[in-house]
């Protein structure tokens, strides 16, 4: 691989939510730059840009990630799945989405997708989290509204849903 | 909160990132999960000229189990680690103390070399290494060459390491019969940088303290058999030694109080411990 250089636009091209989308991104691109300005997929949010509020989180390879501390050009080929890619489609909700729209899981809504594509994998890796577990999950992201309580509520109830759908 | 700009590549082999390091020395940047350079970068705090990634570097995966050694390679994540079903065998204090390094989301990219490299005075990894007097292997162009935990930090966020050098991995040496540890951490939310870290080891003879948080290197202390009021005195020594400072989470004079708060009870559950 030639050294790519820092004033240079390269095409980078990911499978986002499933679908190959391709931008142009410098080395010092955040992948959540990449996504939202390169892409047009503004359902990721964009918060403290240090990797401490969360909000950025989506799934790199199926791996809960911080876009804002991973570089677009480090994407290059590999899967994304983002907030955009979490529904089944046909205007039905994800299982995680329906629970924190029935136990109140956000108000203004600007930390909720990291959230859940946290959720999304964690639960996936651990289907019989505890509530304790998923307090530590949810530790990773801030939240200026709710005061988490509902959020964990609303993670609890969609871990159940998870499990009963399996059993 | 952008990046300067830098240049960037991913080579596949760890020769071609050893000739970059050797022809680009202290302008280039080594980045492997990037969940502390990135970080730094993005807060300019660092203005590399070329950025190495060596993600792509296979032969830099793995945890591999040596006579003395557990070996953890450049690329192991923190995620990795953590769920390696021998870590509560072979590495007690590494599994007591690795669910406090960062978030879920940060471990499934942060690495153990990583954290060892950026040598973050509250880190805990570099406090286990410490404490358990691991060490770090380090190559060049010029060969491999192995350094001793207690040579490795020589002060806040500098290590021993040369800028032609790539740390290949880290070696925390296995627990053995006999031995107890203890490790408890006080941060404003679990997962951020500690406020104060400790983490003991305990055996038949002797204890050892180690503190992260207050100096700018992790301090390792011996408290031999002490109990009671000779350890509470050698605590209190140990935490004014430390010449901690004031900062925007806590203040020195609560760190000192921490150390001989928590000292004693992270000395006990080695002690309690001991296999």
């Amino acid at each position: 691989m030639p050294i790519l250089k820092a004033n240079e636009r390269t095409q980078i091209t990911i499978k986002l939510n499933g679908r190959e989308c391709s931008g142009h991104a410098e080395p010092r691109m955040l992948l959540s730059d990449f996504l939202r300005h390169e892409l047009g997929a503004t359902g990721t949010h964009v918060g403290c840009e240090h990797g401490v509020c969360g909000a950025c989180t989506v799934r790199v390879d199926g791996v809960a990630t911080r876009s804002c501390l991973t570089l677009a050009v480090s994407a290059q080929g590999r899967r994304v799945d983002t907030i955009e890619g979490l529904s089944p489609g046909g205007g039905v909700m994800s299982v995680l989405q329906q629970a924190f729209h029935e136990h109140a899981g956000l108000q203004c809504g600007f930390c909720t997708p990291g959230i859940l594509m946290s959720l999304s994998h964690y639960l996936e890796l651990h289907p019989q989290a505890s509530r304790d577990d998923l307090r530590e999950v949810i530790g990773g992201h801030l939240c200026r509204c709710t005061g988490y309580t509902s959020i964990l509520d609303a993670a609890c109830a969609a871990a159940e849903q998870l499990r009963a759908q399996a059993a | 909160m952008k990046s300067s700009g830098f240049d960037y590549i991913r080579p596949h082999s760890e020769q071609e990132a050893l000739s970059l390091l050797a022809a680009h020395g202290p302008a280039a940047r080594i980045m492997a999960g990037g969940q502390s350079l990135v970080a730094m970068l993005n807060m300019r705090l660092l203005k590399p000229e070329l950025l190495v990634d060596i993600s792509g570097i296979d032969s830099l995966r793995g945890i591999r189990v040596h006579e003395k050694w557990i070996e953890i390679s450049a690329m192991t994540t923190q995620s990795e680690l953590l769920a390696w079903p021998a870590l509560a065998r072979e590495l007690p204090l590494v599994a007591k103390a690795l669910p406090w390094v960062g978030h879920f989301q940060t471990r499934n990219r942060g690495t153990i070399c990583g954290s060892i490299v950026h040598s973050d005075p509250s880190s805990e990894m570099p406090l286990c290494l410490a404490l358990l007097a691991g060490e770090v292997v380090l190559r060049s162009q010029r060969g491999e060459r192995s350094v001793p935990a207690a040579r490795w930090q020589v002060g806040m966020l500098t290590t021993a390491r040369e800028s032609d050098e790539l740390v290949t991995a880290v070696r925390f040496p296995r627990a053995r019969q006999g031995e107890g540890f203890g490790f408890q951490e006080v941060a404003r939310r679990h997962g951020d940088f500690a406020i104060v870290a400790l983490a003991a080891r305990s055996s038949a003879n002797t204890t050892a303290l180690a503190v992260a948080g207050v100096a700018d290197v992790p301090t390792v202390c011996d408290v031999g058999q002490l109990t009671g009021a000779e350890l509470s005195e050698k605590l209190h020594e140990l935490a004014w030694s430390l010449g901690g400072s004031d900062d925007i989470h806590a203040s020195a004079r609560y760190r000192r109080e921490l150390i001989r708060r928590l000292g004693p009870l992270v000395i006990e559950e080695a002690r309690s411990c001991r296999s």
